[in-house]
């Protein structure tokens, strides 16, 4: 490796670093945002109950949705960092559509229950839920502006080291909304609809 | 190593990942819509199954490796594992105990 090449791989590295610091600091603020749910999770003032307002299929195809989209989201970082442009753009494009159509989902959801009388407002546990849910489909926002992003990169430029490092970073981040969301399954929607 | 054969490996690891983590989705979802498990049984099958899964996300798709990943980015999750259980179980702790001297009022 040139002496150009170890610089910017060190600098590469070290914002991996910060930025995995970045994602560690979310974690903890969604574990927070766990456990004023569990606490919560009662407190329904007479209105709905979890066993009430989740539906089986919309959390299944959203759980299959965000899966999906991080194993594209990985093969669109291998393919970048190999400085393969066209397969990154099919890649990031289906990772856009799975994203998009997650959102699509979790916005009908939460206008749906607005529209039913159990928006945020109803109860502690709808506070507690929608402050949650929200703060992930959020994160799932600025994932997808982000891809937007990447793409507005790819399309200007040669695949370089600032594009790989940056995507090395998306991904990591879009890994950790993959993960949250595990969480979200399994602690919100499937205890509640479990009879 | 050629490029071909990082490029294999690299790939091959995303899809084992993936392999592993829908195995592991699928089993709560189908537990939830069979039921018929006891509350305790069916939360704790939950649990493990979403500890797993976290495992493998973080090894497969994070390329988390305790021999190849920085020694720094391993103390930083370990540190935040310790604070998460923490402030996790200390919240549904206190919580819990306020509510039950609070029984009945």
């Amino acid at each position: 490796m040139s002496e150009v090449d170890t610089k910017a791989h060190d600098e590469a590295e070290e914002k991996a670093y910060g930025f995995w610091l970045f994602l560690m600091s979310d974690a903890i603020l969604f574990s927070l945002l766990f456990a004023t749910y569990a606490i919560m999770v009662t407190a329904t003032d007479n209105g709905p109950a979890r066993t009430e307002i989740f539906g089986y299929w919309r959390t299944s195809a959203n759980t299959a949705l965000l899966l999906s989209s991080s194993l594209t989201m990985g093969l669109a970082s291998i393919a970048i960092s190999e400085a393969r442009k066209s397969a990154a753009f099919q890649w990031i494009f289906v990772t856009m559509i799975l994203a998009l159509a997650f959102l699509v989902l979790e916005i009908q959801e939460f206008a749906g229950l607005v529209a039913q009388g159990a928006g945020p407002d109803r109860s502690g546990f709808l506070s507690a839920y929608f402050t949650l849910v929200g703060t992930h489909g959020a994160h799932v926002t600025v994932g997808l502006i982000w891809m937007a992003v990447l793409c507005l990169h790819l399309a200007m430029a040669p695949i370089g080291p600032a594009v790989q490092s940056a995507t090395e970073r998306l991904t990591m981040f879009w890994h950790l909304v993959g993960i949250v969301w595990i969480g979200i399954y399994s602690m919100v929607y499937l205890p509640g609809l479990y009879q | 190593m050629s490029d071909v054969k990082r490029h294999k490996r690299e790939v091959r690891n995303y899809l084992v990942g993936f392999g592993l983590a829908a195995l592991l989705t699928i089993i709560p979802f189908a537990i939830t819509a069979a039921g018929g498990l006891s509350r305790t049984l069916f939360d704790l099958e939950i649990l493990l199954a979403a500890v797993v899964q976290v495992l493998v996300h973080l090894r497969y798709f994070l390329h988390i490796d305790l021999r190849h990943t920085p020694r720094e980015n391993l103390l930083a999750l370990g540190f935040t594992g310790v604070l998460m259980v923490l402030m996790i179980g200390g919240t549904l702790w206190i919580m819990g105990n306020l509510a039950a001297r609070m029984m009945g009022t």
